[in-house]
């Protein structure tokens, strides 16, 4: 197990070094973001915004206008949502190379609630033109996905949860790691599963699970939700009978509606499914609990998975 | 540093604020939409930044050590398209296709693809923000560039606008300085019956600014204050330009329909005699 937020907090102090020109803003979610790391190592390249998320996102766009690379940080919630606008036109329409990495995504933040379960980010910045979205799925593609951001140019957003994570990858897997192309984890060739970000885990522990039970998925790691690897899906359609999606999002705009969108339009072949919260507000309780009441574990994977290969 | 002028200065400055009012209204009425009240408020202190204060050259528009324009209150664009064009960024024969389809002239200024455009504007409260970044980043990397910013009034109705004053001052960005274009005109009508502002000085002050007030059609008043204000250490600066919106052309003036409509024929032809006139006026004493 090892926490995102404390490698993306790492890999930034590394990339200090790096990229003299990198800069990182929070607003004052420093030590939970782990920028705090950042900000001891260079605080003259660190600036703390107060709790002010609309004028941090901007201030970041005229960071990039002067050649600096900004990181910014918060919670996913304060993010995207309370910063739309900014992030549209300043970040967006304007093509800054600002980099927002977000924490906190997800319903299994805990306790807060609804308030601070952010399930819309990757529909609102999935719908934004020339804006890249990723959903890295544990420590060690946090680290290289955050390296592809400093290195390549344009405005970016990522997130991760809270919780720590199991540790899927060894540092070798990531040499193939390219923004816009999904990684096939396991393969198989009765069903698919996509996941993101940490639906990852728990669609692995599916497959584990169906394997003996003589079934074979595939499972797909899509931590670039746009652009959207299309040729993988297609090929998932081509070669399995049933492609399933799983996200800690909307069931509307994020991973599975973007396979939807690709599956629909070159004409699908095999049953398709979409796992994800279901239009709906999630509520306060243990994180392992809500992913149970809303149904998105291995448990339910495995069931959704069987009944699409029985019809 | 500071930047000594002399009268000869003044008049020539004064000359291109008319010509830039002559361009806005032709402008706006080849365009058949637009912002005439609030473009022509903000033209002196533009002209007095772009024709004589600020370092600038429009051959490198990227110069990392040019001084920086951020036009907050992006539907004034035209008075920043009108600047831009005269001062050779691109031809002045392109500000007939403002707002038409297929000419980078958009409604709203963007920073992509027009030279000496610094921030895409028009979503308005993100001017000041934007600029703290370009301060910020002229701190960090230790070069004297200044970072002008022209907000209108109403326009600090927005909350973003109060979480950037406050960021401005705690970083002490004393290589910013900001303007408000105080014309007491929005959409909806006076400042003060829309959203109270007042008092604007008194406000800027408590989040920490030093304010400077002057009159923002006197190019002397406003040349003064950029001198002042840019010599100023540890923090930003404010200067309230007293505006008239519309000003230069007397139907528009202080009449709030000029907000967003352009003139029509009519108004159009009697607009440029208007401005004709005081152009003569102004040549007779160079």
């Amino acid at each position: 197990m090892y926490n995102p937020r404390k490698a993306y907090g790492e890999t930034l102090v590394e990339l200090g070094k790096k990229y003299p020109n990198l800069v990182v803003l929070d607003a004052d979610l420093s030590k939970s973001t782990n920028t705090i790391m950042f900000a001891k190592k260079y605080p003259e390249r660190f600036f703390e915004m107060g709790i002010a998320e609309a004028n941090m996102i901007t201030t970041a766009a005229g960071l990039a206008s002067c050649g600096k690379i900004p990181f910014v940080s918060t919670f996913a919630v304060f993010a995207t949502g309370r910063v739309y606008d900014q992030i549209r036109m300043d970040l967006a329409y304007s093509e800054m190379n600002v980099k927002i990495f977000a924490t906190h995504g997800g319903i299994s933040v805990g306790k807060d609630g609804a308030s601070h379960q952010m399930i819309e980010d990757l529909a609102l910045m999935r719908v934004l033109p020339n804006m890249i979205v990723l959903a890295p799925s544990d420590a060690t593609q946090t680290r290289k996905i955050v390296e592809l951001m400093a290195e390549t140019k344009g405005p970016m957003y990522a997130r991760v949860g809270r919780a720590d994570a199991p540790i899927i990858y060894k540092k070798e897997d990531m040499k193939n790691i390219k923004i816009g192309k999904g990684v096939i984890v396991k393969d198989g060739d009765d069903a698919t599963i996509i996941a993101c970000g940490t639906m990852v885990d728990p669609a692995l522990e599916a497959q584990k699970i169906l394997s003996k039970q003589g079934v074979e998925t595939r499972v797909i790691d899509m931590h670039t939700i746009k652009p959207l690897d299309k040729k993988l899906v297609l090929k998932a359609d081509e070669e399995t009978k049933a492609i399933i999606t799983i996200e800690e999002h909307s069931i509307i705009g994020g991973l599975g509606s973007a396979v939807a969108e690709t599956l629909a339009e070159e004409g699908c072949k095999c049953k398709f499914m979409r796992m994800g919260i279901k239009d709906v507000f999630c509520e306060s309780g243990e994180p392992k609990d809500l992913l149970e009441k809303y149904e998105l574990n291995e448990k339910y994977i495995v069931k959704n998975v069987k009944q699409m290969l029985k019809k | 540093m500071k930047k000594s002028y002399d009268d000869a200065t003044i008049n020539k400055l004064n000359l291109m604020a008319v010509k830039i009012r002559k361009h806005i209204i032709e402008m706006l009425y080849r365009a058949k939409s637009g912002h005439p009240g609030g473009s022509l408020s903000a033209v002196d202190a533009i002209v007095a930044l772009y024709f004589f204060h600020m370092r600038q050259n429009p051959k490198k528009p990227c110069d990392p050590d040019r001084d920086r324009f951020i036009l907050s209150k992006g539907h004034a664009a035209p008075a920043l398209y009108a600047v831009l064009a005269e001062s050779g960024y691109f031809p002045v024969s392109e500000l007939k296709r403002l707002r038409e389809i297929n000419c980078r002239l958009q409604g709203h200024p963007v920073c992509f693809d027009i030279p000496g455009v610094e921030a895409s504007t028009g979503s308005l409260g993100h001017g000041l923000s934007f600029a703290n970044g370009v301060a910020l980043a002229g701190k960090l990397d230790k070069k004297d560039y200044h970072v002008y910013v022209m907000l209108g009034d109403g326009e600090t109705d927005e909350g973003q606008v109060w979480e950037a004053a406050a960021v401005a001052s705690h970083y002490r960005l004393d290589n910013l300085t900001a303007m408000i274009d105080r014309n007491f005109l929005q959409i909806d009508g006076n400042t003060e019956e829309v959203l109270r502002l007042e008092s604007v000085r008194e406000r800027w002050s408590a989040f920490g600014w030093y304010v400077v007030e002057v009159d923002g059609h006197d190019i002397k008043q406003i040349l003064d204050a950029l001198n002042e204000t840019d010599a100023h250490k540890n923090q930003p600066s404010m200067i309230i330009l007293n505006t008239v919106k519309g000003k230069g052309v007397s139907f528009m003036e202080n009449n709030v329909d000029f907000h967003g409509v352009p003139p029509n024929e009519m108004e159009y032809h009697l607009a440029m005699k208007e401005l004709d006139l005081l152009e003569k006026k102004l040549e007779a004493y160079t």
